[in-house]
């Protein structure tokens, strides 16, 4: 869930009316469970493609939602997923940085 | 091994490096600084650096690439922001011309004497998720799989 820290009554209200949509807490729980693409979102409605695009503005607005691009797609993720993925990505960073440092060590222990 | 911790922030996208090496401050530093020894450790085992610009002083870049096994070639680019001989530098990694969303991730470097020699202190801070995923494009499997053998490393 989103960490709501000394949020003004400003963000709060969008929070709110980004929730008060039923299509919007659908693709919603949608991005909690698998973070789907605009496109895949928009064949799931009876609504066009633009107006799915503004309910997931809505919901990234209120901070519910983001907008990462994969090749052409567009995800719309949560923090949560993002977290995650953040995460993943830091284990390789770890393991690059890890290799980094050893083949430091060893131009240094070689001398010039 | 020379490593004494990592800290890893997923909330921050950061991560944190620090290592502790048997040599004067000026040796650590003058591996940084010489692109011919950067480049014999700043890319993985499996995808060597070549550093073809290298102007390590306060508003100087870096160009480089590296080689991956399949014949891949990632390129990178350095802007220098402050360089500060034998004690920090500090880089923006990344496209020169990017959007809000994809602003440049920043590295800083710090050294320090230490009764055994020197120590470097790293920071990466990632802009974006985005940003993480492009630093190591097509990378990733190849970290996956050392991983196991990281673990063993790490055992030992």
């Amino acid at each position: 869930m989103v960490a709501l820290r000394e949020e003004s009554e400003e963000s709060l209200n969008r929070l709110f009316r980004a929730l008060a949509d039923g299509t919007r807490r659908d693709i919603l729980a949608r991005a909690i469970a698998e973070a789907p693409s605009v496109s895949e979102l928009a064949a799931r409605y009876e609504m066009s493609f633009a107006a799915v695009q503004k309910h997931v503005a809505v919901l990234q607005r209120a901070g519910l939602v983001r907008k990462r691009a994969n090749g052409r797609e567009q995800l719309v993720s949560t923090d949560r997923e993002r977290l995650q993925r953040a995460s993943e990505l830091l284990d390789s960073y770890e393991v690059l940085w890890r290799q980094r440092v050893a083949q430091l060590d060893d131009v240094l222990r070689e001398g010039e | 091994m020379p490593i004494t911790s990592v800290t890893k922030q997923p909330e921050k996208l950061s991560l944190t490096v620090v290592a502790d090496f048997p040599v004067p401050r000026k040796r650590l530093w003058d591996a940084w600084a010489d692109p011919r020894q950067l480049e014999r450790f700043w890319g993985p085992p499996f995808a060597p650096a070549t550093f073809t610009h290298h102007d390590f002083r306060t508003g100087g870049r870096a160009e480089y690439y590296l080689s991956g096994p399949n014949g891949e070639k990632w390129a990178d680019s350095w802007q220098f922001t402050a360089v500060n001989p034998i004690d920090s530098f500090e880089v923006l990694d990344g496209d020169d011309n990017a959007d809000a969303e994809n602003m440049p991730t920043s590295m800083t470097f710090t050294f320090e004497a230490t009764p055994t020699g020197s120590r470097l202190v790293h920071v990466t801070r990632f802009s974006s998720v985005e940003a993480m995923e492009k630093t190591i494009p097509g990378m990733e499997e190849g970290f996956r799989a050392a991983m196991p053998q990281l673990d063993a490393l790490l055992e030992a």
